[in-house]
């Protein structure tokens, strides 16, 4: 019988030959990250209680400030001097500003095959590069930590297979949203999201992002896709490729707890509509129902990379947001900030009325960028569309493509992104 | 183990237990004034040590914020039974030693302020009405955990066994 990706990759971490969904294994850890979001309550942990604390392989163990950067508190200060303070003693990377979490790993550390142990929920982005990547809280993760290891449970894993191409105007942003409108946010729990199939190789590795990181949002344990020559080339162009053994594929025969099948050219622009991610539902019908908007977003780890900038900049190009609306636009990383400076897309961002930031978390998750008042609406790139996750209880988020967030902020009201796509010759 | 259920529906996400801008106050005392806020404003001062807290199905999906599970144990709950859980906040509890129980069809059968009975020793729910709903035992690894009171006891432990 043979073994999925993510069966191999933990079969390997553990020292096991075998394994089967379901068996609890304890698994050796090539990369943790934390963020400013919860790494006081893990510091606090690790000093309180810790006996004789160290950190396992404190080069291999990421610091990053980025949920609220700049910091708009004396308070988130103080909790981010706790967190600078203990990475400079142990002698751990720290990322002050530089992006978001998960695309800080992908563009510096992680590669195919390895194990990466974060807390933070959107952690399951590193299969964009055919790693295992997990979320943790803060005493597992300080636990991980110290010993460089940690239990797991084997998931059962969902294939995606996926055949055709993107019509105009539809993303891989539309994609994911409606695959959790089908499955539903619960789909996922407690197991692996494998996509592949023919038009696997096809996606670009901001696509692949997309999709791993919003496979969180259907409740994943880990999501993944088999690394391929893409990964090869993006990893060439930046720290070298990895051995040729990590790169790891599916068995023909292994279990798959169930296999979907989605053609790209059937996949139409979408929104989830607050105040759940599987939510979804055709902008073009939310485009008769004429909702108005206060605020757009273009950022965050599922949506604010180059190709998402490039795709708003040729929409917004020559034109203006709607007076009654604003447009945040935070890149995911200084990386993609510069590459958006170098091609001119900020120029264009900037003539058009938008908001252009500083890489951080922003609005996503509402604390410290754009906040909304009650009986506000937000059309946004971000992870997700809770209660009262972008500010006010009373507030409300829609999630789409950085196309339907930018085309939407022209109009002021939800619209469908594809009759500017055609006039964009994009 | 008996108690007073509350009642709240699927989908309850980690903004509701504890919403984004209360998760830099410095204690979990502080924090559980604000739980479940957006949702039941009221709940927080109502919990009763000792209380139950009974959802539909995904409870607690969304961020990995340990301080979820933190604050319904600091309410005092003694439980949660749910349809079913996000993975990472079932690991929080876990590792939190707050007892999880995944109970399918409990949600349709338990009203609040039900007295629920919650039997260890054969798995099953009693609710007033004579509805019995099992549930599957806890892996013996994760269980041994929690009788430790959480991760942290459960290595302590170990490391005493292995002096």
């Amino acid at each position: 019988m043979g073994m999925t990706i993510t069966e191999k990759i933990l079969a390997r971490a553990s020292g096991n030959g075998t394994i089967r969904p379901g068996q609890i294994i304890e698994a050796g850890i090539d990369w943790l990250m934390t963020n400013d979001a919860t790494t006081h309550v893990s510091v606090d942990l690790f000093h309180n209680r810790v006996k004789r604390g160290r950190v396992f392989c404190p080069e291999k163990t990421v610091f990053i400030i980025d949920h609220n950067v700049p910091s708009e508190s004396t308070n988130t200060t103080r909790v981010q001097n706790i967190m600078r303070s203990f990475a400079r003693e142990h002698g751990c990377p720290l990322h002050d500003g530089d992006g978001v979490c998960h695309q800080l790993m992908v563009e510096n550390y992680v590669s195919p095959g390895q194990v990466v142990i974060a807390a933070d929920s959107h952690t399951p982005t590193m299969g964009a590069l055919g790693a295992f990547g997990a979320g943790v809280g803060s005493t597992d993760f300080t636990a991980a930590m110290v010993t460089g290891r940690i239990w797991l449970m084997v998931p059962h894993t969902l294939r995606f297979d996926l055949t055709g191409r993107f019509k105009k105007g539809v993303y891989a942003r539309d994609l994911i949203l409606t695959i959790i409108g089908d499955i539903g946010s619960d789909g996922a729990v407690y197991k692996a999201m494998e996509f592949g199939g023919p038009a696997a190789a096809g996606l670009t590795i901001d696509d692949r992002m997309v999709l791993c990181n919003m496979a969180a949002e259907a409740g994943a344990k880990n999501s993944i896709i088999e690394p391929d020559q893409t990964v090869k080339a993006y990893l060439e162009g930046r720290r070298g490729s990895a051995a040729e053994d990590a790169y790891l594929q599916s068995d023909p025969d292994c279990t798959y707890e169930h296999v979907y099948s989605y053609n790209l050219g059937d996949i139409e622009p979408v929104v989830a509509q607050p105040h759940f991610v599987h939510n979804r539902t055709a902008a073009t019908e939310l485009k008769q129902r004429n909702i108005r908007i206060d605020q757009g977003f273009i950022g965050s780890c599922s949506n604010g990379r180059i190709e998402e900038l490039r795709t708003a900049a040729a929409l917004l190009q020559g034109r203006k947001i709607h007076p009654g609306t604003k447009l945040l636009i935070t890149p995911a990383s200084r990386a993609v900030q510069l590459e958006a400076l170098r091609e001119g897309l900020v120029e264009i961002f900037m003539e058009a009325g938008a908001m252009v930031l500083n890489p951080n978390c922003s609005v996503c998750w509402g604390a410290c960028q754009g906040v909304l008042g009650p009986g506000e609406t937000m059309i946004s790139t971000g992870t997700r569309n809770f209660k009262g996750r972008a500010g006010s209880p009373d507030s409300s988020v829609y999630l789409a493509s950085a196309a339907t967030v930018a085309v939407s902020c022209l109009e002021g009201r939800i619209t469908d992104p594809r009759a500017y796509v055609q006039e964009a010759l994009i | 183990m008996k108690g007073r259920a509350i009642v709240l529906p699927e989908n309850i996400d980690t903004d509701i237990i504890i919403p984004t801008q209360y998760m830099t106050l410095p204690t979990v005392r502080r924090m559980c004034s604000y739980a479940f806020s957006p949702l039941r404003p009221e709940l927080a001062a109502t919990v009763r040590r000792g209380d139950i807290l009974v959802a539909g199905k995904n409870f607690g999906c969304g961020s990995s914020r340990e301080q979820a599970p933190e604050i319904i144990r600091e309410l005092g709950f003694a439980c949660v039974i749910a349809e079913s859980f996000a993975r990472i906040f079932y690991r929080n509890a876990l590792t939190n030693g707050l007892l999880v129980l995944e109970v399918p069809g409990i949600a349709a059968g338990v009203k609040e302020g039900d007295i629920i009975t919650v039997d260890m020793e054969y798995n099953k729910i009693l609710t007033p009405d004579g509805g019995r709903y099992g549930f599957a035992a806890i892996p013996d690894r994760l269980a041994a955990m929690l009788e430790a009171g959480g991760l942290v006891n459960y290595y302590k432990k170990l490391n005493r066994a292995a002096s």
